[in-house]
């Protein structure tokens, strides 16, 4: 049997993603998250003792870009998309250290 | 009162003199205007995709490898995640899990004598944008100009006790990072930043008390106050019989004092995780190789050299190695007019004098080495004398002007016209009978009166040597 989801690791996952759920999308999410460790128990079934830790789906090392620069001043379009925007600047509700 | 002793860490972020950010094509340059150096990457939008510069690796190396570090052949970046507007992805692209160095060491020197600081590790990340508190609508606004400016984070054991030791270490990492190149190191400009971990306990025992984290420390000066001022409040709470609470708290220069800023029950908890877009970097032997012969003479062997070839006083040696600009400068003097203690008594006096008159750093200095060598050696030949030679120098200095020629323009240049030089010797003599005779009776004063007339007359065309000794042989002659 793996891992149990409680209610209280669903409240601290809500929280760390900044989501706010009704009681019926946190039941549902409940057993989203199980059904989820429960597929990963399976997979530890298998012996994966003499095989290499994965650590990147490609095998693909040392992908670099020289120190050059290649981008100019594009901030109009970069703020397009910003819901608010001000003097050239991203406006976001106040956020005090 | 019982004696406590403090037991402090550092965790130092490094921003690296790359041109570019670390994972795209954007501008380092320092002070845009707000947004003008971002792009999709660095701002995080959807589907953009992160490519390592490998100038950052390199960077990286070289710090380690100068901090005596392990290097990780094969490292790879993790995802920190965290919500807050500096970080537009929502997650700092870090290295958690194979930071590229560790186990490391640096030594630091105090009035207590030599030390080792021990380096934990070194890692590279991003940097994160800029908010601005806006009064007029109460909101923040971002610039993302600093978000992906490439950094290395050098952690530290908890080796240093005291204020003292903290600035000697950081003055040590700013020195060695300047002389590689790799950043500038200034804290002013956020360039270098500390964060300081500190806790106490009593005298001689060894288990570690509870620590906090003390950040917004941005001058040397602040450092060692906060050090001092979170000591006396950590002491002051187990003296009456109160527990350290672990937690983050901000450094107030203006107040001297710091306040909470979270506490571990709130401490985030990152959920760090490979990072999927970047692939791992494996770092071979030649590649090793190449950085650590790319790693340039460093502070000490300078120190060293100094004193050793040249015959320099330690004290001399330290000061002109203090930055790799001033030493440089200094060296391709010493080397053009080859004489290295001429040269060092020079910018010990004169290039120091100078500098601090004018507030400028080794940087910022301008005048070509040659000129002074060629100054300096003009004075060696007696063609200038040393009273001239240094202000000519202030004009090498601002101007870098050719001395040679200026010295030249100017008459200063001495000639040692030995018939002219009679000819207003005996002038003068002849002209001037009564103060002459009282020389001939033994007053020494009047020598000095004669000098200075004659010099006067001569306008720089005779040394003060040259003239002392005419005027001493013609007395000899007439008593
Ligand atoms: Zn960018």
């Amino acid at each position: 049997m793996s891992k149990m989801i409680d209610e209280e690791t669903i409240e601290n996952v809500c929280i760390l993603a900044k989501l706010s759920l009704n009681e019926e999308e946190k039941k549902k999410a409940r057993e989203d998250m199980q059904r989820i460790l429960d597929y990963v128990e399976k997979l530890e079934e298998l012996d994966t003792g003499n095989a290499e830790p994965l650590s990147h789906i490609f095998g693909d090392k040392n992908v670099f870009r020289e120190d050059i620069v290649t981008n100019d001043d594009a901030r109009e379009a970069m703020l397009f998309n910003a819901p608010r925007a001000k003097e050239w600047q991203y406006q976001v509700p106040k956020t005090i250290l | 009162m019982k004696q406590y002793e403090a037991v402090i860490g550092l965790e130092v972020h490094v921003e690296l003199a790359t041109k570019t950010k670390i994972f795209c094509g954007c501008s380092t340059e320092f002070g845009g205007a707000p947004n003008t150096h971002t792009c999709p990457v660095c701002t995080g939008m959807p589907g953009s995709l992160p490519v390592l510069n490998k100038k950052v690796v390199e960077f990286a190396l070289k710090a380690g490898i100068a901090a005596n570090c392990k290097v990780s052949r094969y490292c790879k970046f993790d995802r920190k995640n965290y919500f807050y507007p500096d970080n537009p992805q929502n997650y700092q692209i870090s290295q958690l899990y194979l930071p590229i160095c560790r186990n490391g060491w640096v030594e630091i020197e105090t009035s207590a004598g030599k030390k080792k600081v021990r380096i934990h590790e070194m890692h590279m990340e991003e940097d994160a944008g800029k908010l601005i508190h806006d009064e007029w609508e109460d909101c923040s606004l971002v610039d993302y100009n600093r978000s992906g400016v490439p950094l290395i984070e050098i952690v530290s054991e908890p080796d240093m006790e005291n204020a003292e030791e903290v600035i000697a270490y950081l003055e040590k990492l700013r020195c060695m990072m300047q002389y590689l190149g790799v950043s500038d190191c200034k804290l002013q400009e956020g360039s270098m930043r500390a964060d300081v971990n500190l806790s106490v306990r009593e005298a001689g025992t060894r288990a570690m008390g509870t620590r906090t984290e003390m950040k917004n420390l941005n001058s040397f000066k602040a450092i060692a106050r906060a050090i001092e001022g979170e000591r006396e409040r950590q002491i002051e709470l187990l003296e009456t019989g109160r527990a350290v609470m672990q937690e983050t708290r901000r450094w107030d220069d203006n107040k001297e004092s710091s306040y909470t800023m979270r506490s571990k029950e709130d401490a985030k908890d990152y959920r760090y995780f490979p990072d999927p877009d970047l692939p791992p970097i494996h770092i071979s032997e030649a590649w090793i190789n190449d950085v650590c012969a790319s790693i340039p003479e460093l502070r000490e062997e300078k120190q060293e050299r100094y004193q050793k070839k040249y015959g320099l006083p330690a004290y001399d040696a330290g000061l002109l190695t203090e930055s790799r600009a001033l030493s440089e400068l200094f060296e391709e003097t010493a080397k053009v007019c080859g004489n290295a203690k001429k040269a060092a008594n020079w910018f010990m006096g004169e290039v120091l004098r100078l500098m601090k008159e004018k507030s400028l750093e080794p940087e910022q200095l301008r005048f070509s080495p040659g000129h002074l060598a060629d100054l300096i050696l003009m004075v060696e030949k007696k063609e200038v004398s040393a009273q001239n030679a240094k202000r000519v120098f202030e004009r090498v200095f601002e101007e870098d002007i050719d001395p040679v020629a200026y010295i030249e323009e100017q008459g200063m240049k001495i000639v040692e016209d030995t018939s002219l030089l009679n000819d207003v010797l005996n002038r003068i003599l002849d002209e001037n009978p009564g103060p002459f005779s009282e020389l001939l009776g033994g007053k020494e004063k009047v020598f000095g009166f004669f000098v200075g007339k004659l010099m006067k007359e001569l306008r720089g065309k005779a040394s003060p040597d040259t003239v002392r000794e005419a005027l001493a042989k013609e007395i000899v002659k007439r008593s």
